[in-house]
């Protein structure tokens, strides 16, 4: 990455983060669906620890996935208000800075809203992790990375369609099922303890270099799709 | 007297530095451009060639294809037939050299005034904070307003709207409808403000509907109809 690609990614996540700061649009979508799905199955199924552990990946990882739909649509949705991004594309600033600032951004908010209900988590379903919790930790990084980087190339991708919140899970939704399988086996497989976790890391890794590189190339093409 | 409409200006060294131009190059070149939307043509092979240092404005019916046109020149949208030349480059790779305004404001409403320049001035590499309170001042706004966009009048946003366009002093402006919203008093400062920028030898491509503003400060009309070049006018010299 050149210097100026740093620089202007570092401003667009910047921009993003001080428009997030100040709106509070996309936090506040997030939080209020994840919180819903944790109280509404919290109450619906009354788990035991044994039950919790097993069902926990799936629930985690459904909650933050519609929760990062709904943040992609919303943080896409701001650049279309008054035709910003147009000003964006009469500007010498290479896409690739828009693309990785955008990525970035939606990434560093969804961890936000993953480190607050994380805790709500471990309350509602009385959850302790059989296995280490660093590895949860790279679950969690990798996984939301794979989420983000295919959501922010395909929410630019539905942004100009008619109905754009009901295309971006549609293109979404079944491109991530190899990395939302690993993710939940994953999580399921640390908080249960009952083998390492190290294939569904490994195959985490190499989904999201693949398709960060394969978004990276694209992104220029569909920012100036018409 | 203004020199610029006697001749037109050759750029300098200084204006073409860091473009890949030739000497005598044309703002802009439009070379059998149309474009094309499923069965229906919103610009029909239009030739064009602007010369520095003139302001011309774009005329024509609704739906006759000047904002397409527009759009085209700015890069924003691609032929689907024809060539278009900015300064001798594709408009892609003349960019820094161009300035665009449209009928959105093209602004952050979260952001101030200033917030929102700093933000694009960063996509030009500009760290100059002087050219961006210049450009606030030229078109009336006080750099030091605190109060985000999302709150500004109509005119307001128009405004600023120009000095996002204008604060990296570019050699060719293509304005859609500036003067819509803005209130009589402020459509003619605005026109004044871009007489004496193409006075400075910048090229102005403006689309507009109100030409009692304009017919002594123009240099030429261009009118559109159903997408083709009709007519092309030039405005008498020393009419201003």
């Amino acid at each position: 990455m050149s210097q100026s690609l740093i620089k202007l990614t570092a401003e667009q996540v910047g921009k993003d983060l001080r428009l997030e700061w100040r709106s509070r649009d996309v936090l506040n979508s997030m939080l209020f669906f994840a919180l819903l799905v944790v109280v509404i199955f919290s109450f619906a199924f009354s788990p035991t620890l044994e039950e919790s552990r097993r069902m926990a990946g799936g629930l985690v990882w459904t909650a933050f996935l519609f929760s990062t739909v709904m943040a992609l649509n919303q943080s896409w949705a701001r650049e279309l208000r008054n035709g910003v991004l147009d000003a964006y594309r009469v500007s010498p600033a290479p896409p690739e800075a828009l693309f990785f600032g955008k990525c970035i951004g939606n990434y560093l908010l969804v961890l936000l809203l993953e480190c607050l209900m994380a805790p709500l988590f471990m309350v509602f379903y009385n959850l302790t992790s059989v296995g280490p919790y660093w590895q949860l930790a790279v679950v969690f990084l990798l996984g939301t990375w794979a989420l983000v980087v295919n959501g922010t190339f395909f929410a630019a991708m539905s942004i100009r369609t008619r109905n754009r919140e009901l295309m971006l899970p549609l293109l979404l939704l079944p491109i991530s099922i190899p990395a939302v399988v690993a993710m939940v086996t994953g999580t399921t497989l640390i908080l249960t303890g009952e083998s390492s976790p190290l294939t569904q890391i490994k195959f985490l890794g190499g989904y999201c270099v693949i398709f960060t590189t394969a978004c990276y190339l694209l992104f220029e093409t569909v920012l100036n799709a018409e | 007297m203004r020199p610029s409409r006697a001749r037109p200006r050759r750029l300098s060294p200084r204006d073409t530095e860091g473009l890949r131009l030739t000497t005598d190059a044309l703002p802009v070149h439009v070379e059998g451009v149309s474009k094309i939307y499923g069965r229906t043509a919103a610009v029909r092979n239009v030739s064009l060639d602007l010369m520095p240092g003139k302001f011309y404005v774009l005329r024509g019916e609704n739906g006759a294809g000047k904002s397409t046109l527009l759009r085209m020149i700015a890069g924003l949208s691609e032929p689907t037939e024809g060539e278009i030349q900015i300064f001798g480059s594709k408009p892609h790779d003349a960019r820094e050299h161009m300035g665009y305004m449209a009928h959105a404001p093209l602004l952050y409403d979260e952001f101030s005034g200033m917030e929102n320049l700093e933000f694009f001035a960063g996509l030009y590499g500009i760290e100059s904070r002087a050219m961006l309170t210049e450009a606030m001042i030229r078109v009336g706004l006080k750099p030091e307003l605190t109060r985000r966009v999302g709150q500004y009048s109509q005119g307001m946003r128009q405004r600023l709207s120009l000095a996002r366009a204008v604060f990296h002093a570019p050699q060719l402006l293509l304005l859609d409808e500036p003067f819509s919203n803005v209130d009589p008093d402020s459509a003619t400062e605005i026109a004044h403000l871009l007489a004496a920028m193409r006075n400075e030898g910048k090229t102005i491509l403006l689309v507009t509907h109100q030409l009692g503003l304009l017919s002594k400060m123009a240099d030429e009309f261009l009118f559109l109809s159903a997408g083709a070049l009709v007519n092309r006018e030039a405005v008498p010299q020393g009419g201003a």
